[in-house]
């Protein structure tokens, strides 16, 4: 990461992450031109399925985002293990990537309430996906809540890692649960949560989206990095602003 | 004589503050020695230094053998801490809470009865609730909870406050007793005067170094 | 270990006793939330009797939260947090005789609850095994995630609010494991009861081992 210090970056961009957003803008619109025109309406499901190209792509960057910040705790934590000050960078991955994961995680509840309203009729059904995705979501704001504690910076790091560390197992035997449980509870009259069969065109498209919104995603996560850096570089400064000024105060006198 | 404590331009970060910025600092086994300095000097940061429950940034610091920035959790088994506050579960009686202590640090539980004698608790109110006590009979518990420990180092923050004269006289009895066998104690002080007579050396802190040492080395 | 874990416990177990917060208040309160239900519900005994198993475990939550948040309550009044610190005990035993203390408090708790439900929802014990097994294994996931994410958040300001937080989403798969497994004992459906049980048993693994290894970690201050 080439960023110097505070006082002279404004912006967090780099080559990199110039052509990756401008890729990210293009990548977007092509998708959009896909999804809304050139792919087909579906057979049962009309213009609806649709929504399917943001929601099934949200759902993916939601648990992959998820997945992320959990290695990057793990890492952190080993690396923060043999010296205090070390790994920091897992810490700030592991927090930017859960910034990403909860929008997209949003993302997808809306998209997914507004494709039930207009299929089954209702915003919401207790299916296997939502019902998990609700949970992952409310999650994801416990970890964000625990990573702006005021508390000492080692600490919150330390506790937030752990957290992401414990979710990681945890969210799979939520996952297991709730489906097993729908799979068993399912109302014969209600054909819920019976997605689309996704062929041809449609299929492509899919995989296009998906493809498209990890793109905007990691520019996002990019971004959010950098932006917790300076944020560190900043506290840094202070700190050391603070040590000299101790220093160099004549005796006791505070 | 090993060295207990020592501390070489060791600065230490508590949240975002420096509350130790470079000190330095030498103590002997046996020693007696009494913190003075303004509030916001770094007494009580010091002493949770030395106790490992602040990590040290830079420098180098051991304690009881212990180096402070590969394990700073080892060295605590041998040490008793009081702090501000007295640690005490308020809804113990006054034996329970000691005798808790007690096992905790491998002690003996018979110790107990021993230590609340020593501090001066009368025996009646061994039965009462912690939480029903003045702030000088507390203060008295929590020094018992200290002495039953039979710990090496003790590192004391305010101890003699809320004490009434008697209590503060024995307090000083107590701390000689630990020190004539072999025990090194630390303890941080606004007294006039000083603590007198006990303490064996003087140390003057402020902004989070050391100004003053009467017994420098 | 043992004999650590053991004088942890007894601690935390004494110190109920003599304060009577989990008997007192917490107990009397939870058995009011299944009144309260009751209200909400307008009394419909069948709805009533067809829910007794969510219900139950939706009280054992409350209440058990309001249980972990006093055990580190505890700990965290007159700076009793560094005293643990400082303690020769070890981490693991620190854990485990919190948990243990917290799995007798909340134990006795679902006793009266359980009796609640038997009175005031009129439900048939069909399965006793079942039951039990699931009631167990329920308190031993409570206790052990309770410890575990009360370590988490104690000591941080705004914590009364936070471990709820914290702690709910985590418990679902208990919730909705017990609520199951307890249907399937009361009769009300036919299920897989056994398989929701053992579910129970997985998670608080998971978090006992989890806890042994962290706690010491999540212990410190900085």
């Amino acid at each position: 990461m080439t960023v110097v210090t505070t006082s002279r970056v404004k912006m967090t961009a780099t080559p990199i992450t110039r052509v990756l957003g401008v890729l990210a803008l293009a990548a977007t619109g092509l998708m959009a031109l896909l999804g809304l025109v050139v792919s087909p309406a579906d057979v049962v499901q009309g213009e609806a399925v649709r929504m399917l190209y943001l929601h099934v792509p949200s759902i993916w960057i939601a648990y992959g985002a998820f997945v992320l910040t959990s290695v990057s705790s793990v890492l952190f934590l080993r690396r923060s293990k043999r010296r205090a000050d070390r790994g920091r960078h897992y810490d700030r991955l592991a927090g930017s990537a859960a910034e990403v994961g909860v929008v997209f995680a949003g993302i997808t509840l809306i998209t997914g309430m507004l494709w039930g309203k207009v299929t089954w009729g209702t915003y919401w059904q207790w299916d296997a996906r939502l019902t998990t995705t609700i949970l992952l979501f409310v999650t994801y704001l416990g970890y964000l809540a625990l990573r702006r504690l005021p508390a000492d910076p080692m600490v919150r790091s330390r506790r937030a890692a752990v957290m992401a560390l414990i979710s990681f197992v945890n969210v799979p035997i939520v996952h297991y649960s709730v489906d097993w449980w729908r799979t068993l509870h399912q109302k014969a009259s209600l054909s819920v949560g019976r997605r689309p069969e996704i062929t041809g065109e449609m299929y492509w498209t899919l995989l296009y989206s998906t493809v498209a919104v990890t793109i905007v995603a990691a520019w996002l996560i990019i971004h959010r990095y950098r932006v917790i850096r300076l944020e560190e570089l900043r506290d840094e400064e202070a700190l050391e602003a603070l040590i000299s000024s101790r220093l160099t105060k004549d005796d006791g006198n505070n | 004589m090993s060295t207990v404590v020592k501390f070489e331009k060791v600065v230490a970060v508590a949240g975002s503050f420096p509350v130790l910025t470079g000190l330095d600092l030498r103590v002997d086994q046996g020693e007696v020695v009494l913190l003075r300095g303004e509030n916001g000097a770094g007494k009580t940061s010091f002493l949770r230094t030395c106790a490992g429950l602040i990590s040290v940034n830079s420098g180098d610091a051991c304690v009881l053998g212990f180096d402070m920035r590969v394990d700073r959790r080892a060295p605590r088994r041998y040490i008793g801490l009081l702090g501000h506050e007295n640690h005490l579960y308020r809804d113990l009686w006054v034996r329970e809470h000691v005798e808790f202590r007690a096992a905790a640090a491998g002690a003996v539980e018979s110790d107990t009865d021993a230590a609340l004698e020593k501090v001066g608790v009368p025996e009646q109110l061994w039965t009462v609730p912690i939480g029903s006590l003045s702030a000088g009979q507390r203060r008295k518990v929590a020094i018992a909870s200290l002495v039953v420990g039979r710990p090496r180092l003790w590192l004391l923050d305010e101890p003699h406050a809320t004490l009434d004269t008697k209590s503060r006289e024995n307090l000083d009895l107590i701390l000689g007793e630990a020190s004539a066998s072999g025990a090194t104690i630390i303890f941080a002080s606004h007294e006039r005067p000083p603590g007198n007579g006990l303490a064996s050396r003087v140390i003057t802190m402020g902004g989070g170094r050391v100004l003053e040492d009467s017994g420098a080395r | 270990m043992l004999a650590e874990t053991l004088l942890v416990a007894r601690k935390d177990l004494r110190v109920e006793w003599r304060a009577k917060v989990a008997l007192g208040q917490v107990t009397p309160l939870a058995l009011l939330i299944l009144v309260v239900f009751a209200f909400a519900l307008d009394a419909n005994t069948s709805l009533l009797k067809l829910g007794a198993g969510g219900l139950y475990w939706v009280a054992v939550l409350y209440g058990g939260t309001l249980l972990i948040q006093r055990s580190f309550d505890v700990e965290t009044d007159d700076g009793n947090m560094d005293a643990f610190r400082m303690s020769a005990i070890s981490a693991p035993s620190l854990f485990l005789g919190k948990a243990l203390a917290l799995f007798v408090q909340i134990g006795l708790l679902e006793l009266v609850l359980g009796l609640g439900i038997a009175f005031f929802y009129e439900v048939r014990i069909v399965d006793w095994a079942l039951l039990l097994v699931a009631a167990t294994a329920g308190t031993v996931a409570f206790s052990v995630c309770g410890v575990l994410w009360g370590v988490m958040s104690a000591g941080l300001r705004v914590r009364a609010t936070l471990l709820p937080l914290l702690l709910v989403p985590v418990l679902t798969p208990v919730l909705l494991a017990g609520s199951r497994a307890f249907e399937t004992a009361l009769g009300v459906r036919a299920d897989a009861g056994w398989t929701w049980a053992s579910l129970m048993f997985v998670i608080a693994a998971v978090h006992t081992a989890i806890g042994l290894g962290a706690f010491g970690f999540l212990l410190e201050e900085g």
